[in-house]
């Protein structure tokens, strides 16, 4: 695919925690770890889709100014940025799996009109949706 | 007035706690707790970051957990009151007026005909989308009902 969306980031109150939490615990990789003096880029990937980066940005300079980092940082530790959606093959074992980790769960495995969903934090406060589609199971 | 980030995300775990188990009694204390916060500082803090205080978020929580049963299942609106963590189907019947503006079973006849059409969101985000939007005490609101219609209904999907 040469043309569609190729990075969307997160804000993260620490990458190296951001990290940990993403590569050890969900099980993505490192795409990108590159750093500019105090700047660093830092995207991962998962497995199973190559043409899309999770970009795992702190809110800060030089891109943004110090009030501005402090109102997103506020934002992130209160829940408030959007939903985000991981599509699973079986939710309660990737819960299950997850939990054993130390994920912190929002939400225990629900069955709802033929799909199960989950939903869990990253340490930063972003939610996550973990959901189990009778679509993706064919 | 900045909260402190590392402080807000203990708040947060207190809110989704009571996302998860709203039927449950949460009084402060335990709220604090979760939040390893004093039980004063949890109060103030809570209200400062999410606008509400503890206890009346708790209670929108409950109106859309019930509202969604009301709307979801063919539950008695009694089980339903006891499910949703009510002590007395009165308190109930009268908050979910007060938050409303409409009895449960206007709620459940009127929303099972604008429930279609949804299907495309997560169950999850569309009861997020039916939350009541509760800004001002149930108390308050009772005194200001003189057959007027409430503006702070839930919002109804056309």
């Amino acid at each position: 695919m040469s043309q569609g969306v190729e990075v969307v980031g997160l804000y993260v109150r620490d990458q190296d925690e951001a990290l940990a939490f993403y590569v050890d615990k969900l099980g993505f990789r490192v795409h990108t770890d590159v750093r500019n003096g105090d700047y660093r880029w830092l995207t991962v990937q998962h497995p199973d889709q190559p043409s899309f980066q999770l970009g795992l940005f702190t809110p800060g300079p030089p891109v943004l100014d110090a009030e501005t980092a402090q109102t997103l940082r506020a934002m992130v530790a209160k829940g408030a940025m959007p939903p985000l959606v991981l599509n699973v093959d079986d939710c309660r074992a990737a819960h299950d799996r997850l939990r054993a980790c130390g994920v912190e769960f929002t939400q225990e495995p629900v069955d709802r009109y033929g799909h199960v969903d989950a939903g869990f934090r990253d340490p930063s406060g972003n939610g996550w949706k973990m959901i189990q589609s009778r679509r993706a199971s064919h | 007035m900045n909260q402190d980030p590392e402080l807000l995300r203990r708040l947060l775990r207190a809110k989704d706690r009571m996302d998860a188990a709203s039927h449950e009694d949460w009084p402060v204390r335990r709220l604090a707790r979760v939040s390893a916060v004093s039980e004063a500082h949890f109060a103030r803090s809570f209200k400062q970051a999410f606008g509400t205080p503890p206890h009346r978020y708790l209670l929108t929580r409950r109106i859309e957990r019930a509202t969604g049963l009301l709307r979801d299942t063919d539950l008695s609106i009694t089980e339903i009151a006891f499910q949703t963590g009510w002590g007395s189907l009165g308190t109930f019947g009268r908050t979910f007026r007060d938050i409303t503006g409409k009895s449960p079973g206007a709620i459940r006849s009127g929303s099972r005909a604008a429930a279609q059409g949804l299907g495309h969101m997560p169950a999850c985000i569309v009861s997020a989308a039916h939350r009541p939007d509760l800004k001002t005490a149930v108390s308050e609101k009772r005194r200001r009902v003189a057959g007027a219609t409430n503006s702070a209904a839930t919002k109804e999907v056309p």
